[in-house]
């Protein structure tokens, strides 16, 4: 094996380990830092598959930014045990099961018809995956898809915006009612 | 071992083991003097004399505080979580590390040039968050978990600003690889008869003001040490911490510093580019410019009083961000037009 597929099998090995870590652990703010490894070493096996920027924005935006909001609200909720019980947790079981049989299911039928390609066995482009091409991609082939996506952002940061605001009582002067505090 | 050695695969790792441990050490050094240096200027802002007992000058106060560190009691809050506990401290210390590894020092120095080098710095100051969150909430305690749920927020917010005013520069290098970006501002540039070095800070220079701002801000130095006020926190984040822990926390936020002044030098300062020195030695350019940078840090520090919360958010969301995003505008729209057609 040469370096790069060590190392890819290394956070291979990694990312398997902390994703059922992920599902397994008791403790949710456990759960979200063994999430936050998976991240990382998803990005890394991106880096031993030559796709560096995509790489470093897998870190930044999942690694950096989404998980720290998640245990941002997982340890203001002071959650130390999953406490729900009855039918709801035996549905979310249930679907659970259901979502890893198909996960499972379908990864065997890549691997079975060839169609994932297997740990860096074709060589990408020295260039591919690099920020230039990813730019040039997202603003000329893809940028419809672009564009949309960064709409659906901006409704979702609008209607959190009007949900935090709260409901103004009618009459009540602008700005009365959950102005407390700044934008955190 | 012959057959070992001409593997290039076993060269690069080995190499890169030395480099990173010579530049480890090298920063411990650093670190423990620039200690030193804020309680000298401190003490010297203050008309006080700063450390003068150990040794000539006080000269050994950093070796005699390593000591005393190491052999104080380890305190652990009762209730607490072990694991996440234990493991904060050296994530504090981690990221920073991490960042020294595509710093490009000097022309021949520097541990690994990457084409994603100025990505992975931003990578590890969004991970540095966690330090201090995993700290507070680890620890069982009020003070702890306010500093570093406060600490989330603010790293956060500015995070946003400081990636921004990155993208100025980038846009003139043309070039993620922070080597690249030093190298595009190697050239002279002439205003009139006067020749003045091409460093992005005279293209920038509200992108090196937002830079620098923010880098206070992620680093946790006044005045936007909101995370530790001591006035209403007790220690915040590392109140429940002792011994070479809350070293592990002091060491980090110093490397980050470095680390952190190491990028805007390379981004804004024109790198390891000046006049005089032979090549070898350009990283001497490099040194000085990081050590004006860290002088700033600790005038700061001295200086200004701590921002409250509210103005802390005000500045870094209504203040920072519209004007790094107004920044990138202009630099497109500039840099657009003067392209030949």
């Amino acid at each position: 094996v040469t370096l790069v597929q060590a190392l890819f099998l290394v956070f291979g090995a990694l990312l398997v380990v902390s994703s059922l870590m992920v599902v397994v652990h008791r403790n949710p703010v456990t759960s979200a830092l063994f999430l936050v490894l998976g991240f990382v070493s998803l990005g890394a096996i991106y880096l031993t598959l030559r796709a560096e920027f995509l790489g470093m924005v897998q870190i930044i935006v999942y690694a950096g930014a989404i998980m720290v909001l998640f245990l941002f609200v997982l340890m203001y909720l002071n959650l130390q045990h999953d406490v729900e019980t009855g039918v709801q947790i035996a549905l979310r079981r249930g679907l659970g099961w259901l979502m890893g049989v198909l996960v499972l299911g379908l990864g065997a039928l890549l691997l079975g018809r060839g169609w994932a390609s297997g740990p860096a066995s074709a060589a990408a482009p020295a260039t591919h995956g690099n920020a230039h091409e990813v730019g040039i991609a997202l603003y000329s082939r893809y940028l419809f898809p672009f564009e949309i996506t960064s709409m659906v952002l901006l409704v979702a940061m609008v209607g959190a915006i009007v949900i935090t605001r709260g409901r103004r009582a009618p009459g009540a002067p602008p700005g009365a009612a959950g102005d407390e505090g700044g934008a955190s | 071992m012959a057959a070992l050695w001409s593997n290039p695969d076993f060269q690069f790792v080995f190499w890169a083991i030395v480099k990173i441990v010579v530049i480890l050490l090298a920063l411990l050094g650093v670190v423990s003097y620039l200690i030193y240096v804020e309680r000298k200027v401190a003490g010297h802002m203050q008309a006080r004399t700063g450390p003068n007992r150990v040794g000539p000058l006080g000269l050994l106060q950093p070796v005699a505080d390593i000591l005393k560190l190491f052999f104080k009691e380890e305190f652990i809050a009762q209730h607490s979580n072990r694991v996440i506990y234990h493991v904060a401290p050296a994530l504090a210390v981690i990221p920073a590390l991490v960042t020294f590894s595509v710093l490009p020092l000097g022309p021949l120095v520097t541990v690994t040039d990457i084409n994603v080098g100025l990505l992975l710095f931003l990578a590890m100051s969004s991970l540095g968050v966690y330090a201090i969150t995993l700290a507070g909430w680890s620890s069982n305690s009020k003070y702890s978990l306010l500093g570093g749920l406060r600490s989330s927020a603010q790293m956060i917010s500015y995070e946003l600003s400081m990636g921004l005013a990155t993208i100025g520069p980038l846009l003139l290098a043309g070039t993620l690889s922070l080597t690249g970006i030093v190298e595009a501002q190697s050239r002279m540039l002439h205003v009139g008869p006067v020749p003045i070095p091409g460093w992005f800070v005279f293209f920038q220079p509200v992108a090196f003001v937002i830079f620098m701002i923010t880098a206070l801000a992620e680093t946790n130095r006044a005045p936007f040490d909101l995370p530790e006020g001591e006035a209403e926190l007790v220690g915040g984040f590392h109140t429940e911490y002792s011994s070479m822990k809350w070293g592990l926390f002091f060491l980090g936020e110093y490397m980050n510093m470095i680390a952190i002044s190491g990028i805007a030098v390379a981004l804004f300062l024109g790198g390891w580019n000046g006049p005089f020195l032979p090549e070898p030695l350009k990283v001497v350019w490099f040194v000085a410019k990081v050590f004006a940078l860290l002088f700033g840090f600790i005038w700061i520090r001295w200086t200004y009083p701590r921002l409250r919360y509210d103005q802390l958010m005000n500045l870094g969301w209504k203040v920072l961000l519209p004007a790094s995003i107004v920044n990138i505008l202009v630099t497109a729209v500039v840099i657009y037009w003067r392209q030949p057609s």
